[in-house]
């Protein structure tokens, strides 16, 4: 009888304890009163840079809101927002937000800010992508010196403007043996091409933030196509009426406010040396890199 | 190699400078992993001895599924909970995407099948006519099955970590219906995940190292009761 009690106090307190934790995080999650909740699907980019470590808090507080950052690739991101799921985006893929926008899933698609897309490689530089000035050029040398090429693969913003460059060089990479596809973030697929010495297109932001482990070059910068723009894009309520249609306008607001502009202007300097991002709220794509 | 010493010498200072971010993460780990195993275990254990002591047509098939249940990839978890819980989906007026509570939802389907299917190996291997005489000494049926599922307590056990173990080092199913929102459904394996893709891989080992010790503490716990000398 003994051992029964004692084995059933010792059950009975580990469930006890663990229900009272499961207890304390129910309540935690009804704290949140529930209009107040913001989801924002984004690329990975804004968040491995550390710029939203920044600039949610203060969002957060100046407004009472909160917000569910979901970090993923800028297709995915848009998929959410297609299917109501999201209630704002914070993107880089022009041609598919343009598309977005087209079959009538967002309003008021804004620009906030860019920093460019750069061919990055082994300092050796195989392929001498370095003497060109063209993306398109580069890769062109980089498929004829079959160097390995090392790609995001995921549908995000990066790998649109890849497969862009592709497309305007003329090259099928798809199925190369010197063409390998990763399906990860940003900052994983650079350290893949770190590891594999091979060229890969990057955006700025995250090539400055994993530099120091990376021992990569920057070998082509400068030509127009490589601008990598960021839009933020409010889902439309009048598709998805679940939409938190107040806090989303209240944040795309917010990104091209005054405030944060000049915090993105800034961002980066103390820490790299040059800024991650310029801000552009209120500019024209057009005008944009000149 | 020297990143290993670098992340390890980190692991210990932030749990020693109590970082409350680091802090505030391992806490929800075990909270959102422990009562997750809990649910688990009514489920699994409650399941898993019915089908261990009972005989009825299909039954094979049964216990097939329980025991495929307990490699069901947490990924392939996360999305159907994902799909599951969309604002547009099934349950959406709940309102519990990218919540803890999605998370333990999420996690409570990996670990149950574990609990589930061990419990049922367990109560199987206990002898059949143990039963009987349970029975035969004039025990309720309620008694009788306390009685075999304490004879069947290092099992029982092992089931309780291998759940926890499953369902604390899981990261596919707790970055899809979680989010990794910072201070909210961040938890220890998917900020291992963020830190690394971030290139900070030594803030990623300490990380893990902080993972690994308190698995191993919760673990050491779990240990001393299961190893615990019967009492004559």
């Amino acid at each position: 009888m003994e051992r029964l009690t004692r084995l059933t106090w010792t059950f009975f307190s580990i469930f006890t304890l663990l229900i009272l934790c499961g207890a304390s995080t129910a309540d935690a999650a009804k704290v949140q009163p529930k209009q107040k909740n913001i989801i924002m699907a984004t690329t990975t980019s804004t968040q491995d840079t550390g710029l939203l470590d920044v600039l949610i808090p203060l969002f957060e507080k100046n407004t009472g809101y909160f917000v569910k950052t979901i970090a993923v690739g800028s297709g995915q991101a848009m998929t959410m927002g297609s299917k109501g799921e999201a209630d704002v985006l914070l993107v880089h893929s022009q041609a598919a937000e343009k598309k977005f926008m087209a079959d009538g899933n967002g309003v008021n698609r804004r620009l906030v800010m860019h920093n460019d897309f750069i061919i990055i490689g082994p300092p050796s530089d195989p392929a001498t992508i370095k003497q060109s000035k063209k993306a398109a050029d580069g890769f062109k040398k980089i498929s004829l010196s079959k160097s390995l090429f090392v790609s995001r693969g995921d549908n995000s913003g990066t790998n649109a403007k890849e497969k862009e460059i592709w497309k305007a060089a003329g090259i099928q990479p798809e199925g190369q043996k010197w063409y390998q596809q990763t399906g990860l973030g940003m900052g994983q697929t650079l350290a893949v091409a770190a590891e594999k010495k091979g060229y890969i297109l990057a955006d700025r932001g995250t090539y400055l933030a994993m530099k120091k482990n990376l021992g990569l070059d920057i070998l082509l910068e400068g030509d127009a196509v490589l601008l990598n723009i960021y839009h933020v894009i409010e889902v439309d309520p009048a598709k998805w009426p679940k939409v938190n249609a107040a806090g989303a306008k209240a944040f795309a607001d917010f990104m091209v406010s005054k405030q944060v502009q000049g915090i993105i202007k800034t961002f980066g300097i103390k820490k790299f040396g040059s800024p991650l991002f310029f801000p552009d709220a209120g500019k024209k794509v057009e005008d944009l890199g000149k | 190699m020297d990143i290993i010493f670098e992340g390890i010498k980190q692991a210990l200072s932030l749990l020693i400078s109590l970082d409350p971010e680091v802090m505030g993460i391992t806490w929800l780990s075990l909270k959102v992993s422990g009562t997750a195993t809990l649910i688990s275990l009514f489920i699994g254990i409650g399941i898993g001895t019915a089908v261990a002591l009972t005989s009825f047509p299909g039954r094979q098939i049964v216990v097939g599924l329980i025991n495929t249940g307990m490699g069901l990839p947490p990924v392939v978890v996360g999305l159907f909970v994902t799909i599951f819980l969309w604002r547009n989906g099934p349950f959406g007026s709940l309102e519990i995407l990218y919540t803890p509570m999605a998370i333990i939802i999420a996690q409570a389907i990996i670990a149950t099948p574990i609990v589930m299917g061990i419990t049922l190996a367990a109560m199987q291997q206990l002898p059949r006519k143990l039963q009987l005489q349970i029975l035969a000494l004039g025990a309720t049926r309620f008694q009788m099955v306390w009685l075999l599922i304490k004879e069947a307590k290092l099992s029982l056990m092992a089931a309780v970590m291998a759940g926890f173990g499953g369902v604390i080092s899981e990261v596919g199913a707790s970055i899809m219906v979680g989010g990794n929102i910072k201070g909210y459904t961040r938890v220890l394996t998917t900020a291992t995940v963020m830190e690394t893709s971030k290139g900070n891989f030594d803030v990623a080992i300490a990380l893990s190292v902080i993972l690994l010790l308190f698995a191993f503490a919760i673990n050491m716990v779990l240990t001393r009761v299961q190893q615990r000398k019967r009492p004559r």
